[in-house]
């Protein structure tokens, strides 16, 4: 066994488990590996080396049983809206939801004449982070993973409910 | 073969409700809808024609109007190259009659099998002893054929709002 180097710089970081926490689950937010529509090819554009979502330990799983968000990449039919629920549904929490597109959003192009767009995946699932665009570039999906870090950043995990509740009462 | 000699063809053998229309881009064939599987079994079998391909099916909706519908044809044959456009127009139905009714063809060509679900899915055309009529595109449960001149979508779908609200 080596005997270990004294370099002075220590090798204890002081931190809270909350913020610990926090920084761990943002660094690895794994999304359900799906997409709906033209927006799921930007999606993947982002995926793919020239953007590396992977950097950011964003990969995406095959199940819903192993994800932490789910991006809704594309058009949302009224035929497919019963399968995002339940997929939905099937995620353990915590869970996140990126509304990509504005098919998504709120229906895109489809908002008056489209009888089998939903409009807007938030009329089913909650939804945390809206992207905008027609699709949108690869920038603005990782533009929308990078804001929903910050959310996860101000969270409080191990808080208990009641507290939060107190807290949310009192103006900051 | 030209298309002058299709129709002479077909003229001889099923009489003279079969009329042809030269005016457009394309010549087509209008028949009566009740021959139109016999036609389409003929053309199919005919040695002089051999239309093997199916390429299409569209349906137009004439509206309330003038209360008709009509069935387009591609046909195709690949061995001899030529191609022709059947027509079939028939009484729409309103709300309270039952869908109006077409033979099917899909016996002749596997193609039409999916392409008549469709026709059916979106403009509510009953296709007689077709295998399977189910929709294709939309879900099972969905109401009216949207594709229809006089169609307007449902309120609610499993809860959720169909059109779009502010």
């Amino acid at each position: 066994m080596s005997e270990r180097i004294k370099t002075g710089d220590g090798g204890i970081i002081l931190t809270n488990a909350e913020d610990l926490m926090n920084w761990a689950r943002l660094s690895s937010l794994w999304p359900m590996g799906f997409g709906l529509a033209c927006c799921a090819i930007e999606m993947m554009a982002a995926y793919a080396s020239h953007y590396d979502l992977e950097r950011f330990g964003i990969l995406p799983r095959p199940s819903p049983r192993q994800s932490d968000v789910m991006i809704v990449a594309g058009t949302v039919t009224f035929k497919m809206a019963d399968r995002i629920r339940r997929l939905y549904e099937q995620m353990p929490e915590p869970r996140y939801v990126i509304s990509m597109g504005s098919c998504s959003n709120c229906g895109g192009p489809y908002w008056e004449h489209g009888y089998h767009v939903v409009k807007g995946v938030d009329k089913i699932i909650p939804v945390d982070i809206y992207v905008p665009g027609c699709p949108p570039r690869p920038e603005a999906l990782i533009g929308g993973f990078m804001k929903l870090q910050e959310k996860i950043r101000g969270e409080h995990p191990l808080a208990p409910e009641l507290f939060l509740e107190m807290q949310e009462g009192v103006p900051a | 073969m030209t298309f002058e000699e299709i129709k002479n063809i077909l003229v001889a053998g099923f009489g003279e409700m079969i009329s042809a229309d030269e005016k457009g881009l394309q010549p087509s064939i209008t028949v009566p809808s009740g021959s139109i599987a016999e036609i389409c079994q003929f053309l199919f079998e005919d040695e002089r024609f051999y239309f093997d391909y199916l390429a299409c099916i569209t349906a137009i909706d004439n509206g309330p109007g003038l209360a008709t519908m009509e069935l387009i044809y591609n046909l195709n044959s690949i061995p001899y190259g030529h191609e022709l456009m059947l027509k079939i127009i028939f009484p729409r139905n309103t709300e309270d009659q039952p869908l109006p009714s077409v033979s099917t063809v899909s016996h002749i060509w596997r193609t039409a099998d999916w392409h008549e679900r469709e026709t059916f899915d979106l403009f509510g055309i009953h296709f007689e002893n077709h295998p399977d009529l189910r929709r294709i595109l939309l879900p099972e449960d969905w109401e009216g054929h949207p594709l229809r001149k006089d169609y307007s979508a449902q309120e609610k779908y499993h809860g959720i709002n169909v059109r779009y609200e502010n």
